[in-house]
């Protein structure tokens, strides 16, 4: 009785609970709506926290690994903090076409950030992007997300040069 | 705001909001398509806004995309028709006091036919538009998408009232049989037959699906259609739930939209208010909604089977179709499930019959379609034209050909599943069976034009190694037989290919075809099979005489500077990664000094080309061979 009893009151603790369960609350104990929960937890915080998915798996009932499984199958989901900047390259077949292969090449060897990772000083994270739905203006980047149509390696580092800069005003400011 | 409560009073309110909106004399209309938007519609109708906001004579809207996106953004006045394109928020004022306050047209910002070069100021006078028929994209440009309003005032959910008060439920799904309205999601079943079986099904709830989830890269018809028409979703859903008994609706929007999302958030509340969706709508006792549920970035979830998982809270894996989902889907129940385009297309077969319908089009493929229309052509953008115009109309008319007066070499329709078709095939006529035969298929109407430089081995890669990614890894034949497909098609790029490779590559694509479980699988060897088909000789040249004809694969290309072009400005060598470029000593020119790549230093980035002022620096396909390593 009294595992059922604790299945049923999960009351939100910590910061990211109390955080999580907001995002939530609308949809009740409603099971189907893991995906959704899930979006919305990486639409606030970027990326998965493990602690959030833990508090997500209690309050809906759902064991961890299948949380982690549709963490895993589905592409937009990541397990690890991504940059401060998101940096999403299109890849859809009209962008391919037009360049996109170089432009990503170019972010990594000159700039180091690799597609599908994060710079090394944690400022850039470079997704693959399968179509933005812009592709008369490709090759896309979306830049935290704002679309830069015709994109070029030179584009490309000019954008990555400007944020660097504002990064390191920033910091000197602080 | 009233509640609609029959079909009496729907028609009071489209005459009133009709009256409304004629009260204006003049309307100013910018696209806010996602292109337009990515190249700043968002300031330019900001700076419109400011200026004629809350004006009695001007009506000011932002539409949904009006096609011609390469152009963006675009401006129509009306009633004048004036089209402007390539706006920038500093021309505002000078269309507001030229074009607005005195009629005059501004030369500088009109289209200009791409050989004639002849200013043409009207939208109707533009190849682009001129060869359209547009049915689903009508009152694109002409309403504000955020505004049900807008959609009443252009008789909008009349057909819904026809269907609920005039018509029985079988008389709904015969008149869309009757109209043989094929699912405009890519598989071209038919969708009154689909309904038909749905409403027949044991079971007592059932649901009405409508999958919005556009992974196909190169396409972006159903945002389009999301973003610029939102009700015209609902409305033909809500008929569909009407005739085949639908107890509840969902629609399964991809994150990576988020802007339809948006704008479809707004029209199903918009809806609610006016009672077009809820409990007992116009009166008739029926009740229906809606719910948005978001994909997450997975292309096998356009499937099906695999979408209603997905909705479920599972992992988007599809299932064998022994049972089909209109009798056991969403949990198990009778499910109808259809694209974005084809419920669009519904509310306009209920207002005008099934008869104008099929006046439209082929006869085994009514009506029309719409074809994001990309790549390497003149006239990028979304089209609608009726089926069975041939690929030569589409890419050479409507799209005013090639980019840069280069030479056609291929079309792709149907994204990751469909087919290359070369300049032999320019002439068939685009519908559901012809590019069947022809194989490709029409999927869910990217269309993606490539010319003499693109390699078609390379786009075969591309699309494999996409499909590979998105695979979920359920059935060998897709998992695997995927994966043996790109290595040899790698080796063939990387000029390690051998002839038999290619035989390798028919034979395991048949096979994957034949086997694989889900639609993904089974079309997945599509672009490999049908490019061997039609360009046969690249993987050819690609193997014997390690040549990429389009230039593309690094390992059989160099580069080199034309010397007869290059001026020494010098730019290629400063964004050079590798510091390959030198200054030739002794070899002065009086221009500036001139260039040279040292091949063994080049990584081929291309780099140099891009910045290139001059287009001095061509690729040489089969590479040459650098001047040290000659010898050995």
């Amino acid at each position: 009785m009294e595992a059922i009893k604790e299945l049923s009151v999960i009351e939100p603790t910590s910061k990211t609970e109390k955080e999580v369960e907001e995002l939530v609350k609308d949809w009740g104990n409603d099971r189907e709506k893991l995906i959704m929960a899930m979006l919305a937890v990486q639409d606030k915080y970027n990326w998965l926290p493990p602690d959030a998915l833990d508090y997500i798996s209690r309050r809906f009932n759902i064991p961890k690994g299948h949380i982690y499984h549709i963490a895993t199958f589905y592409k937009v989901f990541s397990l690890v903090p991504r940059g401060k900047h998101i940096l999403q390259l299109c890849m859809g077949t009209a962008c391919h076409v037009r360049g996109a292969p170089l432009v990503a090449d170019s972010l990594e060897r000159d700039y180091g950030i690799p597609l599908g990772g994060t710079s090394e000083d944690g400022l850039f994270t470079l997704e693959r992007v399968n179509c933005v739905g812009a592709c008369t203006i490709g090759p896309v980047l979306v830049v935290d997300g704002k679309h830069r149509g015709n994109m070029t390696q030179h584009r490309a580092g000019a954008v990555v040069k400007r944020l660097k800069r504002l990064a390191e005003k920033e910091a000197n400011n602080a | 705001m009233p509640r609609i409560e029959s079909a009496e009073m729907l028609k009071n309110i489209q005459e009133k909001f009709r009256k409304e909106l004629e009260t204006y004399p003049m309307v100013i209309s910018i696209c806010h398509g996602m292109s337009c938007r990515a190249t700043g519609a968002v300031e330019v109708a900001n700076a419109f806004e400011k200026i004629v906001g809350g004006s009695d004579d001007i009506r000011f809207i932002r539409s949904g995309c009006q096609g011609f996106c390469e152009k963006g953004p675009l401006s129509v006045v009306r009633p004048s028709n004036v089209f402007y394109q390539m706006l920038k928020p500093g021309d505002v004022n000078e269309v507001i006091q030229k074009t607005v306050e005195r009629g005059e047209v501004i030369d500088r910002l009109l289209y200009a036919h791409p050989t004639t070069g002849e200013k043409l100021g009207k939208e109707h006078e533009i190849d682009f538009y001129a060869k359209q028929h547009r049915v689903v994209l009508e009152l694109n440009g002409y309403i504000d998408p955020f505004k049900i309003e807008d959609y009443f005032a252009h008789d909008g959910y009349s057909g819904l009232a026809k269907a609920m008060t005039g018509m029985e439920r079988g008389e709904v799904i015969e008149e869309i049989i009757e109209a043989n309205l094929r699912g405009r999601g890519g598989a071209g079943f038919s969708a009154g037959w689909k309904w038909k079986t749905c409403s027949e099904a044991p079971g007592e709830r059932r649901h009405i699906i409508c999958n919005a989830d556009e992974g196909d890269p190169g396409a972006f018809m159903d945002q389009a259609v999301m973003e610029g028409n939102p009700h015209s979703v609902i409305e033909g859903m809500i008929i569909g739930a009407y005739a085949i008994g639908g107890t509840d609706g969902h629609i399964y929007i991809r994150h990576e939209y988020p802007y339809a999302v948006h704008t479809f958030q707004n029209a199903l509340e918009q809806a609610r208010e006016y009672g077009l969706l809820g409990k007992n709508i116009l009166g008739t006792g029926f009740d229906f909604d809606i719910q948005i549920c978001f994909g997450a970035g997975a292309f096998v979830c356009g499937e099906s089977s695999a979408l209603v998982r997905s909705l479920q809270g599972q992992v988007g894996e599809p299932r064998d179709k022994f049972v089909h989902a209109t009798e056991q889907g969403y949990h198990d129940e009778p499910t109808n499930l259809n694209n974005v385009e084809t419920w669009a297309n519904v509310p306009h077969i209920i207002n005008k019959g099934a008869k104008w319908f099929r006046s439209i089009g082929t006869k085994n493929s009514p009506g029309t379609k719409v074809f994001s229309l990309v790549g390497k052509v003149e006239n990028t953008g979304l089209i609608e034209v009726p089926m069975g115009v041939s690929l030569r109309e589409i890419v050479f008319d409507i799209g005013g050909g090639i980019k840069d007066g280069k030479e056609f070499k291929a079309v792709q329709t149907g994204g990751p599943s469909g087919g290359m078709l070369s300049e032999a095939q320019l002439d068939l006529p685009v519908d559901f069976d012809e590019l069947e035969k022809a194989g490709s298929m029409m999927g869910s109407g990217g269309m993606i034009v490539m010319d003499e430089n693109t390699c078609v081995v390379d786009v075969a890669k591309y699309f494999i190694d996409f499909l590979i990614d998105e695979s979920c890894g359920k059935c060998l034949p897709c998992r695997e037989g995927l994966r043996q497909m790109s290595e040899m098609l790698h080796r063939i790029c990387d000029g390690d290919g051998k002839l038999k490779d290619v035989n390798d590559l028919e034979a395991l694509g048949e096979t994957v075809a034949a086997t694989a479980l889900c639609g993904l699988g089974k079309s997945a060897p599509n672009p490999v099979l049908s490019s061997i088909r039609h360009f046969r000789e690249e993987y050819l040249a690609h193997i014997v005489e390690h040549r990429c004809p389009g230039g593309v694969c690094k390992a059989l290309i160099s580069y080199h500077v034309l010397p007869e072009a290059c001026t020494g400005c010098g730019s290629c060598a400063k964004v050079c990664p590798s510091d390959a470029i030198h200054t030739v000593p002794g070899k002065k020119r009086k221009d500036g000094l001139l260039h040279e790549i040292d091949l063994e230093a080049c990584v081929k980035c291309g780099a140099c080309i891009e910045i290139c002022p001059e287009d001095a620096i061509e690729k040489r396909s089969p590479a040459e061979v650098p001047v040290g390593a000659a010898g050995s």
